[in-house]
């Protein structure tokens, strides 16, 4: 199946019955309020990882950000009536997902390698200026 | 008058010589194959690190094949012939003359192919069979290099000589150029012998420029590559003869100066005698120096392009071999003294060549090859026996010594025909040589022909200085330094020296040169055999000349006839040409030197040279032999001639001159050239341009302190500049 039809699938899925029947139409109010979450989400994400040194938490900011750029889709396709905006949340998800599983990981073997979960223990890793 | 330079007459024998389509002879192509073959079973046997003697068997068969199948194909030969083996370069971007670049593999023979690859394949056989023992102290890797090279050395000789176009010429010239520096630097060990092939390379560099000009013009000129359709073109006169045709012999002489080590290129031959003397013998006897006279031969049509063509080459022969003849008195080397000689005795065959006789030129080859191999194979002997030592003031009486007695009198042959006694083979050659450039009526070159006899005086007396010193006189020697009996250091060598001496101790119960116990190591079979062969080669090579036919005719000068060399052969007197400017054929027309019979007036001018060359040399390194040093003192001891004996003892600072002209100036631009790559290119250039990156990294560096919130700070700042710049853009397009 081509992606074409994918998403025409997709389009049918979503718009059983007439896209009138139970779907409202676009409103530029709903745009904004969802895109004012997303930047909050997004602005909360950022500076929790700007500011923490836990690196647990600052790869769980990392998340929320990932999510405030999944909103904005949402909020978009809704704009536009097209579900393609959901369609990359399920990337986006699929990717986060993988992501946990690995920066999960890697946050387990530099705390075996420094009994310490602060990102400050790895700033040697920098290179000197010659 | 033809465009040619040539009288009817004279085209009229050319037209004779191109070949006509033939039957097959293609198995002729196993002269060339027999020797690749060889050479690449010698390579693999030096990978499958052989050690015994089967290279040297491998060679020496596929060379005496090659010599049966030369054989086979003089029996079989009935006239000029090219044949064609397959096809090689074939470009053509049009249909014209001078449209197409044509260059087949195949073979043109003809009398001169087969005259020159009789002795080039014939010697060097007996060569590779004297190699064989001599080399045998080197058995492994080193013994299938030594024989592998050798094999590819005659496989390009044979190229050259037979190649039916000059492209295949060319290939030869270089192949022969490539073996000859793989062989003069076998003992890549020593710096000298390193040095001493890159000198030989690289001199020869400048004359193969020269002939591959030569070749381009000879193509331009005539449209084609291959000699049938040369000669061809030339006789019908279907060519323009413009300066570009005019300078072809100019270079194609070059070239053969360079391959020849005639002045200016002569200066590498000499030290080519760093290679082992089987090399020696094969480069300054049978094939590579003679591969010039050859080429001049071959093309000698070419020579009446330019009316001055021929008497640059006398002039330049005669007084190489003056020169050489010089040096060659007063050196103390004994295969210096014979590579000297060779110089000389090659000056003497373009003295030949330039004069008009191509026969006396081929001749003088032909004999010379005899009568060289056996005195540097000899010498190599000598060296075999005692330690490396080539020094003849270190030497004497070695004639007295047990074992070394063929070495003596077939090295005295070897002499008597180099100092060109009466009635000897050498005699013969000189003497056709000398004979025309005596008679010739042109301006200045009789001169030549008395400064060739006077140099064969000198010639008499530097042969005979060598023989009296090392061979007669009372016993006494001192052994060089060399452990095994060989002219190289064993000390670079990787384990070669427990098999060389276990070598030894079979043949000889008393190991040699171990402390203080220096025993002579004479020859053995392989080596006295070729002696006595080559001897015996070199006396019957005047056969020819005591078999001379009622006209004056030999069986040489009738092979030289039957090829583009005919216009030289003098004893046709169809090819009598004053007209031509040149002393063709004139022989035949004079006989008259001195007020008598000019052959007879010439045997008894080298009767007399004879006996004053060699009695000097007898009075001097026999029987007195203090005498030499005390005139060399007297002559030292006065201003006026001390210059002499230094000029002579140091080769007339012919080195020195280049080192000065040629060497220093490049190295010194050469070290400027550095400077400036150095400086401008690499530090400027090269280095500028990276510098950039490194400085502009440098600027940014302290962004990078190794958290990982710093540098999300910077993305997060880069990317709100990023959108400060859009949203400004945005603003002052006027909004929404």
């Amino acid at each position: 199946m081509t992606s074409a039809g994918v998403h025409q699938l997709f389009v049918n899925i979503a718009t059983v019955g007439g896209p009138s029947t139970w779907i409202a139409p676009p409103d530029p109010k709903t745009l904004a309020i969802t895109l004012l979450v997303s930047v909050l989400l997004f602005a909360i994400g950022l500076v929790g990882f700007l500011t923490r040194r836990n690196m647990i938490m600052m790869f769980l900011c990392t998340e929320l950000m990932l999510q405030a750029a999944a909103l904005a889709f949402v909020g978009f396709g809704r704009m536009h009536m097209d579900v393609s905006g959901q369609v990359f949340v399920i990337f986006i998800l699929t990717v986060a997902a993988a992501e946990a599983a690995l920066a999960l990981g890697l946050v387990v073997l530099l705390y075996r390698k420094r009994e310490t979960l602060s990102s400050e223990a790895w700033s040697e890793l920098r290179e000197d200026v010659k | 008058m033809h465009a040619s330079g040539l009288t009817p007459a004279q085209l009229e024998m050319l037209a004779k010589t191109i070949p006509d389509p033939a039957p097959d002879l293609s198995w002729a192509g196993w002269i060339l194959g027999l020797p690749a073959i060889a050479a690449v079973l010698c390579l693999l046997l030096g990978f499958l690190r052989i050690r015994n003697k089967l290279p040297a068997i491998v060679t020496i068969v596929a060379l005496g094949g090659a010599f049966v199948t030369t054989l086979l194909l003089y029996q079989s030969y009935e006239g000029p012939v090219t044949i064609h083996l397959f096809e090689w370069i074939r470009l053509s971007w049009g249909t014209g003359p001078g449209q197409s670049l044509i260059a087949d593999i195949g073979l043109h023979v003809d009398g001169l192919t087969l005259f020159w690859m009789l002795f080039v394949t014939g010697l060097g056989t007996l060569i590779a069979i004297f190699a064989s023992e001599y080399m045998e102290s080197d058995v492994g890797g080193d013994y299938a290099r030594f024989f592998g090279a050798v094999s590819i050395f005659l496989l390009a000789m044979g190229c050259l000589v037979m190649g039916s176009n000059l492209f295949l010429l060319y290939l030869g010239w270089e192949g022969v150029g490539v073996a000859s520096y793989l062989l003069i630097g076998y003992y890549y060990g020593k710096p000298t012998a390193v040095a001493a092939a890159k000198k030989a390379f690289i001199m020869n560099r400048v004359g193969d420029l020269g002939l591959l000009i030569g070749i381009y013009l000879t193509w331009r000129t005539f449209g084609a590559l291959d000699y049938a359709t040369i000669f061809e073109t030339m006789k019908d006169g279907q060519y323009v003869l413009d300066s570009g045709a005019m300078l072809i012999p100019f270079f194609l002489m070059l070239g053969a100066f360079g391959k020849s080590a005639q002045i200016p290129l002569f200066t590498w031959l000499p030290d080519a005698m760093e290679g082992p003397t089987p090399v020696s013998a094969l480069i300054h006897a049978a094939t590579m120096v003679t591969a010039g006279v050859y080429l001049i031969a071959r093309c000698y049509p070419l020579f009446f392009l330019h009316p001055d063509a021929l008497n640059t080459v006398a002039w330049i022969g005669g007084t190489t071999a003056f020169v050489a003849a010089t040096i060659g008195m007063l050196q103390y080397d004994m295969k210096r003294v014979f590579a000297y000689s060779t110089v000389s005795q090659l000056g003497f065959m373009f003295l030949g060549l330039g004069v008009g006789t191509t026969y006396g030129a081929a001749y003088h080859v032909f004999t010379h090859a005899f009568f060289k191999a056996l005195l540097f194979l000899a010498s190599g002997a000598v060296m075999h026996g005692f330690a490396g030592q080539l020094d003849i003031r270190k030497i004497s009486g070695i004639r007295h010594i047990p074992g070394f007695k063929v070495i003596a009198w077939t090295m005295l042959v070897g002499c008597l025909c180099l100092a060109a006694v009466p009635f000897s083979s050498g005699f013969f050659s000189k003497d056709e040589i000398l004979l025309v450039a005596l008679t010739d009526h042109e301006y200045g070159v009789p001169f030549l022909g008395w400064l060739g006899l006077f140099t064969a005086a000198l010639t008499a007396y530097y042969t005979f200085r060598v023989w009296f010193r090392v061979c007669a006189g009372p016993v006494a020697y001192v052994p060089g330094d060399d452990d095994h009996g060989h002219d190289h250091a064993h000390a670079d060598d990787d384990g070669h020296g427990g098999l060389a001496s276990a070598s030894h101790g079979a043949v000889d119960p008393q190991p040699t040169a171990h402390a203080g116990h220096f025993h002579p190591h004479p020859p053995r079979l392989a080596i006295n055999g070729v002696l006595l062969i080559l001897a015996l080669g070199a006396i019957l090579a005047a056969l020819p000349s005591y078999l001379k036919a009622a006209d004056g005719s030999t069986w040489v000068s009738s092979m030289i006839a039957d090829s583009s060399a005919v216009n030289g052969v003098p004893s046709i007197p169809a090819a009598v040409g004053h007209a031509t400017g040149q002393a063709t054929g004139q022989a035949a027309a004079h006989h008259e030197l001195l007020g008598m019979d000019a052959h007879t007036a010439l045997l008894l001018i080298s009767f007399a040279i004879a006996i004053v060359g060699i009695g000097s040399s007898a009075y001097f390194h026999l029987l007195n032999r203090k005498a030499a040093d005390v005139l060399k003192q007297r002559l030292l001891a006065s201003p006026l001639t001390s210059w002499l004996p230094k000029a002579l003892e140091n080769k007339w600072y012919v080195d020195e001159l280049y080192d000065g002209i040629f060497r220093y100036p490049v190295r010194g631009l050469a070290w400027l050239l550095a400077r400036v790559d150095a400086l401008v290119l690499d530090g400027g250039i090269v280095n500028g341009v990276a510098r950039m990156p490194i400085a502009m990294g440098r600027l940014f560096q302290p962004l990078y302190n190794g958290l990982l919130q710093g540098y999300a700070v910077t993305m997060a700042g880069g990317l709100g500049l990023i959108l400060a710049w859009i949203v400004w853009v945005w603003m002052k397009r006027g909004g929404a």
